[in-house]
């Protein structure tokens, strides 16, 4: 760790940075360009609209309300803001999007999130607790169950937290990798599932014989024994484990300048 | 053939009691005006279809019109949850309200079945998820050509169907353009169908990328301007974010959420 880039000491804004902003950071990483990104609401969004401000400007967005190939200028409150109609190369109906754009496999990446995550990888978005009496009702499924299924590969962002990285979901809203290995196939799912989760504190991956995920980069200052602090599972730590480079001056620069339509912030 | 009448006359004559209901408006055009006229007009028992319920169906269910809700992501959109909803669920106040829980792309199919004349809809869908457990309109079917098992949802025809358009010709021909959702498959699903607009003009100019309804698959016409606020109406306004962050406390409190009704049952 050097002076320059350590988020404690530096007195620098340019040198710290917050939780949520390595992870944007981190994810927005993950995303090369030229893919076509099927992008979720809320963390993915911002995530993908940082990729295409750094690395990534032929970056393909799609938003389920029709939008594609859209470049906002602001980041979109809802998934059917005006803002990305108006900068979309076409706009096409809600059957199309799925039918003809997501459900073939034409999508690289689906980029998502979630309020449970289990050691399989598998979202809910749907309730915690019994369905018919559930503790917590959460806004349901909209279009992640397919976008899980059907893009080539899914990346989800979500906060590690302990709550919400448990051994086995409440209700299985968008498949992972369902029970473990080839149950994605049994269930005739032609994606690949989660190849990453990309937290505030690190990054987890499925292991290549189990499906399970495991840890494979920590974030710049994080440690393992926290990351194990947040997650419901024995988690268990890549023998190669990485560390995630710290966020450059661009990087925070950008995703520091990057605004919600009708935030009231300038 | 669509006569252009009232909002107050167009709902009175085509939602009644009992009915399923679809407003539909994919966050953009979503017909606001129509839904606060249901609830002027008190109509109970309704089963309320919508991808995303939105705020409008929070007012709804809070205003005790709707006995089941058809859905597939029932929040406020960038803000949180719908607490008259949830409220409804726990506890039944106003009323007890029944649900039928989809996925965006099994609500959009069973849409386009409905405008195509179909029982079903097929899809690769739903599998592996712990819906199909939970939502009767739900299964699978078998290739006839490839043995392929798929997700099959049953067909949706509403009894009525309401949009919100920018703009309507004097024939009651309309044009709505931007965002387009599920509008199009949502009234030629329909029984009925109602469109609400910004304004009536003497000739649609082609906008790119519009959806056009005939005159003859709608049965009425409305004026409304800002018939879709606070979501929007693409070239006419914007869509009013400060009014949907707003939403969260009025709907949060039963008290709150009554002194809004009263505002609304008394304009």
């Amino acid at each position: 760790m050097t002076g320059t880039t350590d988020p404690v000491s530096a007195t620098d804004p340019l040198s710290r940075w917050s939780a949520d902003e390595m992870m944007s950071i981190a994810a927005a990483r993950s995303l090369r360009d030229g893919q076509a990104c099927f992008v979720g609401i809320g963390l993915p969004s911002t995530a993908a609209n940082l990729a295409l401000r750094l690395h990534a400007p032929n970056l393909v967005l799609i938003y389920e309300s029709g939008t594609l190939e859209t470049r906002p200028e602001e980041l979109p409150l809802s998934i059917g803001d005006g803002i990305l109609a108006d900068s979309a190369l076409s706009v096409v109906s809600v059957p199309e999007i799925f039918n003809y754009w997501l459900q073939p496999g034409r999508i690289d990446v689906g980029f998502l999130s979630g309020a449970q995550i289990d050691r399989f990888g598998n979202i809910n978005t749907t309730v915690i607790g019994e369905y018919d009496e559930p503790d917590v009702r959460l806004p349901g499924s909209g279009g992640a169950p397919e976008i899980a299924a059907s893009c080539r590969e899914v990346i989800v962002v979500m906060r590690h937290r302990l709550r919400a990285f448990v051994e086995q979901v409440d209700f299985v809203t968008s498949v992972g990798h369902g029970n473990g290995p080839m149950d994605r196939q049994l269930l005739g799912l032609r994606g690949a599932g989660p190849v990453r989760v990309i937290t505030d504190l690190g990054v987890l991956e499925p292991d290549p014989e189990t499906a399970e995920l495991v840890l494979t980069a920590l974030h710049h200052g994080v440690t393992v024994e926290q990351v194990r602090a947040e997650t419901g599972w024995q988690l268990q730590v890549s023998a190669d484990l990485m560390i995630t480079a710290a966020p450059n001056p661009t990087e925070l620069e950008t995703v520091r300048g990057m605004r919600t339509v009708g935030s009231g912030e300038s | 053939m669509a006569k252009i009448v009232s909002l107050p006359q167009a709902v009175s004559d085509l939602v009644h009691d009992g009915d399923t209901v679809a407003l539909e408006g994919f966050t953009h055009l979503i017909p606001f005006a129509a839904g606060h006229e249901i609830i002027r007009q008190g109509r109970r028992g309704l089963t309320l279809v919508r991808m995303t319920p939105d705020l409008i169906y929070d007012q709804l269910i809070g205003a005790g019109c709707a006995a089941k809700l058809v859905f597939s992501w029932g929040g406020n959109p960038g803000v949180g949850s719908l607490h008259r909803m949830r409220d409804a669920l726990a506890t039944g106040w106003p009323a007890p309200l029944e649900i039928e829980e989809h996925s965006h792309a099994g609500m959009a199919n069973r849409y386009v079945a409905g405008a195509s004349g179909l029982p079903f809809a097929v899809l690769r869908g739903y599998a592996g998820t712990d819906l199909p457990t939970h939502t009767s309109t739900i299964s699978t079917v078998e290739c006839p050509f490839t043995g392929e098992r798929l997700a099959a949802v049953a067909a949706l025809n509403p009894d009525v169907t309401v949009v919100h358009a920018q703009r309507a010709d004097r024939a009651g021909n309309v044009q709505l353009w931007g965002i387009t959702g599920v509008q199009k498959e949502a009234v030629l699903a329909a029984r009925r169908s109602l469109a609400t607009v910004e304004e009536i003009v003497d000739d649609l100019t082609p906008v790119p990328g519009a959806v056009v309804l005939p005159a003859w698959v709608l049965d009425a016409v409305a004026v409304a301007p800002r018939g879709a606020a606070p979501s929007y109406a693409h070239g006419y306004y914007d869509r009013d974010n400060a009014a949907y962050r707003e939403w969260d406390a009025i709907s949060r409190d039963r008290e709150a959420f009554s002194r809004w009704l009263r505002t609304l049952e008394d304009a």
